[in-house]
């Protein structure tokens, strides 16, 4: 426990030279409130149902987003590693899409479905299936061959086999992928959002801030960042927890 | 006696060079596949925008789009927004390359500056920095400064993991060996901790350069103005959809050539690692 706090008591101390600075006008209050003014605000925007009506509109966005990313590139990836000729054909496009900028993706999706959810879930999807589907065909190809034969002699069916031992042993590396793609999901929704929106976190922080309460600003914009940071530590503790078999 | 070991390492010889043909003919097949896929991608675009089943608006051409970059290369455009989205993008990573690599080094030296950045870095890496534009934009304005602020503060993360991860595993034997001899801690720094720690720094970089370039065109599409990021959101409010189509070509040639680029000049450090070695084998 003191461990801990031993450990996290920069961020402490960094909290608190925040607080100081802005309380000393040290820097324009305008441009850095200080922590606590932020918290309050954090707790207004939250009592009349802004912030969650805005983070509801974001999370829903995402999840859906992700969710089809993880099932279309899952799939994709595995389909590759185990027949060929898709793999001959597919790949090659995969590798040209991999290098894509994905947030050259946000004006082509605007222009296809405009301003609502839809436009955001595809760009979540297009993002965040890449990365996924390199992990499932990188895990899915590194399947032991020896397993597969001796469950093939053991007379599995395809769809025992496919379930049985080719997804275990991509398992590790399928993870990993989503764990970058959830990554990515925040940046490609919090960045459409600030860019063209009418709601959700991004379109929140750009509202406050062109009204000036740089208050409310600040603490949508660190409610973000935990949320993100929040994700990756439980997505962390599932892999974790998928895992342990093979320890 | 002998006779049968000449047969079994001519027997063995054969299969090398017929598992190196099959080698040379699967990459010729995969990269012959590769441009057919991409062509067939490029005039299945082609005719379904001209069958009508699209709007040009959804979905112009692809020759339309081509003559659109054409026109903003003939007309100069493209090159200026070009080398602002490579400037932006290219400065951000090289400070953040820098930057993280001292900071890394720091850390793993020095034991307040692990106790101080670690739990930033470890806070700092899995949050989505780029909802601090705003702020950012609030604190130094429009210009490049804000939009190169971003791009370190997003891509150093890896480089600071990478550099601490490469440095702590660098082999005791390799440090006992040099402080045997004579090796002085600035030697050792230089030449034996960093090129060890190379291959890790390395990858941390192939991270970081992918960001760099999302970040810097995120930034540019929010704050508007020039480069490729600026004209495409320009294009978007315009209903221009050649040019939206246009900015998504051209970069994705950018990113391409980046990250190939990146792959090769790791080859070219790598030359003396194992990691060069193993590519060659197979």
């Amino acid at each position: 426990m003191t461990r801990t706090a031993l450990r996290y008591l920069p961020l402490l101390l960094l909290a608190l030279a925040w607080e100081v600075t802005a309380r000393l006008n040290i820097v324009d209050t305008l441009a850095l409130p200080p922590l606590s003014a932020v918290a309050t605000a954090w707790a207004d925007l939250i009592r009349d149902g802004e912030l969650v009506d805005n983070g509801t509109a974001s999370l829903y966005r995402g999840s859906v987003g992700l969710l089809l990313a993880v099932v279309g590139g899952g799939g994709l990836g595995i389909a590759m590693a185990r027949w060929r000729l898709l793999d001959v054909f597919v790949n090659p496009l995969v590798e040209l899409f991999y290098p894509l900028p994905k947030s050259a993706l946000i004006p082509v999706t605007v222009l296809w479905l405009g301003f609502g959810d839809g436009s955001k879930i595809l760009l979540i999807f297009l993002g965040c299936m890449i990365p996924v589907t390199i992990g499932a065909y990188n895990g899915a190809r590194g399947a032991d061959h020896a397993l597969i034969w001796s469950a093939r002699s053991m007379g599995a069916s395809r769809l025992r086999m496919m379930w049985d031992v080719i997804m275990p042993s991509a398992l590790p590396e399928l993870l990993n992928g989503i764990r970058t793609a959830l990554a990515l999901a925040f940046i490609l929704l919090v960045s459409s959002e600030l860019i063209v929106s009418q709601q959700g976190f991004g379109y929140l922080i750009g509202y406050l801030g062109a009204t000036g309460s740089y208050e409310g600003m600040y603490a949508v914009v660190l409610t973000v960042a935990f949320l993100g940071f929040a994700a990756d530590r439980l997505y962390q503790l599932l892999m974790q927890r998928l895992l342990r078999w093979r320890e | 006696m002998a006779r049968v070991e000449d047969h079994a390492s001519l027997a063995a010889a054969q299969a090398d060079i017929a598992r190196d043909a099959a080698r040379r003919l699967d990459v010729v097949f995969r990269s012959g596949a590769g441009i057919f896929s991409i062509l067939v991608l490029l005039i299945a675009w082609e005719a379904f925008a001209r069958s009508g089943r699209v709007t040009p608006f959804m979905l112009p051409p692809f020759s339309a789009v081509v003559e659109r970059i054409y026109t903003d290369a003939a007309g100069g455009d493209l090159w200026i927004n070009l080398g602002l989205t490579l400037y932006r993008s290219m400065a951000g990573f090289l400070i953040a390359t820098f930057g993280g690599i001292a900071l890394g080094t720091a850390m793993s030296r020095s034991r307040l500056a692990y106790w101080c950045f670690d739990p930033i870095i470890s806070v700092g890496f899995p949050m989505p920095k780029i909802a601090f534009l705003p702020i950012i934009m609030l604190w130094l304005g429009l210009y490049d400064v804000s939009k190169i602020s971003i791009v370190v503060f997003d891509a150093i993360f890896p480089v600071v993991t990478a550099t601490l991860a490469g440095i702590a595993s660098v082999e005791k034997e390799l440090l006992w060996s040099a402080r045997n001899m004579g090796a002085n801690e600035r030697q050792l720094m230089w030449q034996i901790v960093l090129p060890a720690a190379l291959p890790q720094i390395l990858t941390g970089l192939q991270v970081a350069l992918p960001i760099s370039l999302i970040v810097a065109i995120i930034a540019e599409m929010a704050m508007g103005g020039y480069g490729l990021g600026g004209a495409m959101m320009g294009a978007s409010r315009f209903a221009d959809s050649r040019g939206v189509f246009a900015g998504i070509v051209e970069i994705a040639i950018v990113g391409y050539v980046l990250i190939k680029a990146m792959a090769l000049l790791r080859r070219r450090l790598l030359v003396w690692h194992q990691e060069a070695t193993d590519q060659n084998m197979n």
